[in-house]
């Protein structure tokens, strides 16, 4: 199926808003989705969401002979899978595009960068080493599919564990795991993809960009790093001309960002190990919400509301001095006679009225806002004790059935980018709004 | 591949050339009578042949057509004899697709596709001998060929690959660098505004270095540009001397 044609209005809209720097989901121009990493009950099983995009990889392992000219190293294959069941546009078992792109850019990001240690998988030299195959599928397209990806499949990898092996002479015995505990994979380090769109010939720049943004975008650049602040890879893509200083932000951007991920990504690997070793209940089916029919929980995202009292107090105002003269001028709305149908003749209109009204409804959240924020506020001036207490909350961990899911807020985000005063100030906003809600 | 010392102490390189030296560029424009435009590039021992047709109408589906701009069709091949061990398919796998999708994006940007709607550009690329830096040499002679075309474009588009030894940029790989597990970046540039058109990376390299590496390449391409233009300037001089103007 062809991909459906966004309209003019749409796009104008969307890019409006760019330049104002506002994003549809309230997110700041460097500010991620949230990201929450789940695992499967078996291990080298990991699903990625970021906001509305899921994808789940699968690591696997077996044993083959090596390829010829690297007799003593393992094989690493990856593959990315777009299925119809993300998005219609997608197709099965056609090599689209899209999929070359992101299964290259996935190998590059992975094998190129030489994360995994291959000659420790190698059994017997040039007769059997170890092929391990990363299965990445996209579940849930709503844009930046290549983080989600490099996301799972290096999270999917340091999950992994792979048989024991043990050898005798010419014979060579796989240990299931019950005789022997499976041995992870060595992993050097971890690359993660950072993704930053280009919109009006690069004017503007936004880090992970929603399916609806990637439409509009001009060009794509991503950015694979670890944590050592070392580039991995960097791909530009779609028909835009970069200039060397835009590279150079999105690179200090991407090392900011690739941090924050590992961290979690770690926080998440520990959870589950704990988990694990706990004997609780893990895996996806258990991660799941049991009261709900669907799986797919709607995150809510904060919405920015750093000028709207301004721009909500003047639409009331003039509201109010509208519908002043409206008051004067209609002291009671016509009644038409009945069985008359009226289209804009005669009758005055009633819009100034209820603008007045929905403008009240702003108000009040705004207000709330407000308090949120007054509270926020009272959190800072608490000890450092509990400031340390709400930078914890950026990994949550409720009690019963969510085991190993971790949320990062998308307000810690780029401490560094931000004026510190601000970004702190979201950050104590965050929590306080969590615990009205509970 | 270690032992192999890709950068001697007195800082020549294997084939000893110095670090920010690039290999011989020989090129020709016009070298096929069919096609609209045509080019051949020698770059060192890596040589390409670029080959346009168009602007023309819709070709296959025309459901691709897009109404304000021209549609670019790249196609990249390697011939069977281009590398040591013999290729089976010359094209249609992985690297290659994707190496096709390179150019076009390549392309894509230079071109001043705006100014054909409805219409296509094809540009097909054969790489006759590979000995490293295939994608910026198939961006040069494509180059060349769009040129050789007259189909009007922002700047010349060059390309280059740049490596990183010992903190050191070495401009222009050769396939013996290349494979030698030197962290290598490919650039597209138009030189004139210092745009990037694009650019990619492979392997590990500290981001503190990013800076230098990319410095490093831009004046690469801008080298090759000089060349290319003088390519250029002789093949039109022999032109109009034939034409008789």
């Amino acid at each position: 199926m062809k991909e459906t044609p966004l309209s003019n209005c749409e796009r104008d809209f969307l890019l409006k808003a760019i330049e104002e720097k506002k994003r549809l989901d309230g997110r700041q121009t460097y500010d991620y989705r949230k990201i929450k990493i789940k695992f499967g009950t078996d291990y080298g099983c990991c699903f990625v969401d970021l906001g509305l995009t899921r994808v789940m990889a699968q690591v696997s392992g077996e044993l083959v002979a090596p390829k010829e000219s690297r007799p003593n190293e393992g094989i690493m294959f990856f593959n990315i899978e777009l299925s119809p069941m993300a998005a219609p546009t997608f197709e099965q078992g056609r090599q689209s595009e899209l999929s070359v792109k992101l299964n290259r850019q996935l190998e590059r990001c992975l094998r190129n960068s030489k994360c995994i240690d291959t000659e420790s998988l190698c059994v017997v030299s040039g007769e059997k080493v170890w092929q391990i195959r990363v299965d990445v599928h996209m579940l849930n397209h709503d844009g930046n599919l290549m983080d989600a990806a490099s996301i799972a499949a290096i999270t999917a990898l340091c999950h992994f564990r792979r048989p024991d092996v043990s050898i005798q002479g010419d014979e060579v015995t796989v240990y299931s795991p019950e005789e022997r505990d499976p041995i992870p994979l060595s992993i050097y380090h971890m690359p993660i993809s950072v993704s930053f769109s280009f919109f009006q010939q690069g004017t503007y720049l936004l880090v992970d960009p929603c399916e609806r943004e990637e439409r509009v975008m001009d060009g794509l650049l991503m950015i694979a790093m670890n944590k050592h602040r070392e580039i991995c890879s960097i791909q530009s893509s779609g028909g835009i001309m970069l200039l060397k200083e835009q590279v150079m932000r999105c690179s200090k951007i991407a090392s900011v960002k690739v941090s924050e991920i590992t961290e979690l990504v770690v926080k998440a690997l520990e959870n589950d190990k704990k988990a694990r070793k706990a004997g609780e209940k893990c895996g996806f089916a258990e991660s799941l919400p049991q009261e709900r029919i669907t799986a797919l929980k709607v995150g809510k995202t904060p919405v920015e509301v750093m000028d709207v009292t301004e721009q909500a107090n003047d639409i009331v105002q003039k509201a109010e001095s509208c519908s002043l003269t409206v008051h004067t001028r209609v002291p009671s709305p016509l009644v038409p006679v009945p069985g008359v149908g009226q289209v804009g003749q005669g009758q005055q209109t009633t819009w100034g009225l209820e603008e007045e009204e929905e403008e009240e409804e702003e108000e009040e959240e705004v207000d709330e806002e407000e308090e949120s924020d007054n509270s926020s506020e009272q959190d800072k001036k608490v000890t450092k004790m509990e400031e340390e207490d709400s930078r914890g909350d950026v990994v949550e961990i409720s009690d019963s059935e969510e085991e190993e899911v971790v949320i990062l807020h998308p307000e810690t985000a780029d401490k560094a980018l931000k004026n510190t005063g601000s970004s702190f100030h979201q950050k104590g906003a965050a929590p306080s709004k969590q615990k009205r809600k509970k | 591949m270690a032992g192999l010392e890709l950068l001697s102490d007195q800082g020549y390189r294997l084939d000893g050339r110095k670090a920010t030296e690039l290999r011989k560029v020989q090129a020709r424009m016009g070298v096929f009578a069919q096609a609209d435009g045509s080019a051949y590039l020698e770059q060192g021992n890596t040589k390409a042949l670029a080959v346009v047709y168009g602007p023309h109408e819709m070709r296959g589906s025309r459901s691709r057509t897009l109404h304000d701009r021209a549609v670019i069709n790249c196609q990249y091949s390697m011939a069977t004899f281009s590398t040591a061990e013999r290729k089976r398919r010359p094209h249609g796998d992985r690297k290659s697709t994707e190496m096709s999708l390179h150019l076009k994006q390549t392309f894509e940007a230079a071109v001043m596709t705006q100014l054909y709607p409805r219409s296509q550009i094809d540009i097909y690329v054969k790489i006759l001998q590979s000995d490293g830096g295939n994608y910026s040499v198939c961006v040069n002679a494509a180059t060349l060929a769009v040129i050789d075309a007259g189909i009007p474009m922002r700047d010349y588009v060059c390309a280059c690959t740049v490596g990183f030894v010992d903190e050191t940029p070495l401009a222009d790989l050769c396939y013996a660098e290349e494979s030698g597990g030197v962290s290598s970046l490919a650039l597209a540039l138009l030189p004139r505004g210092g745009q990037i058109a694009l650019l990619q990376m492979d392997a590990r390299l500290h981001q503190d270095h990013l800076e230098t590496l990319i410095e490093a390449a831009m004046t690469a391409c801008k080298g090759v540009s000089k060349v290319l233009d003088q390519v250029v300037r002789q093949h039109l001089e022999e032109v109009s001397m034939l034409t008789g103007e």
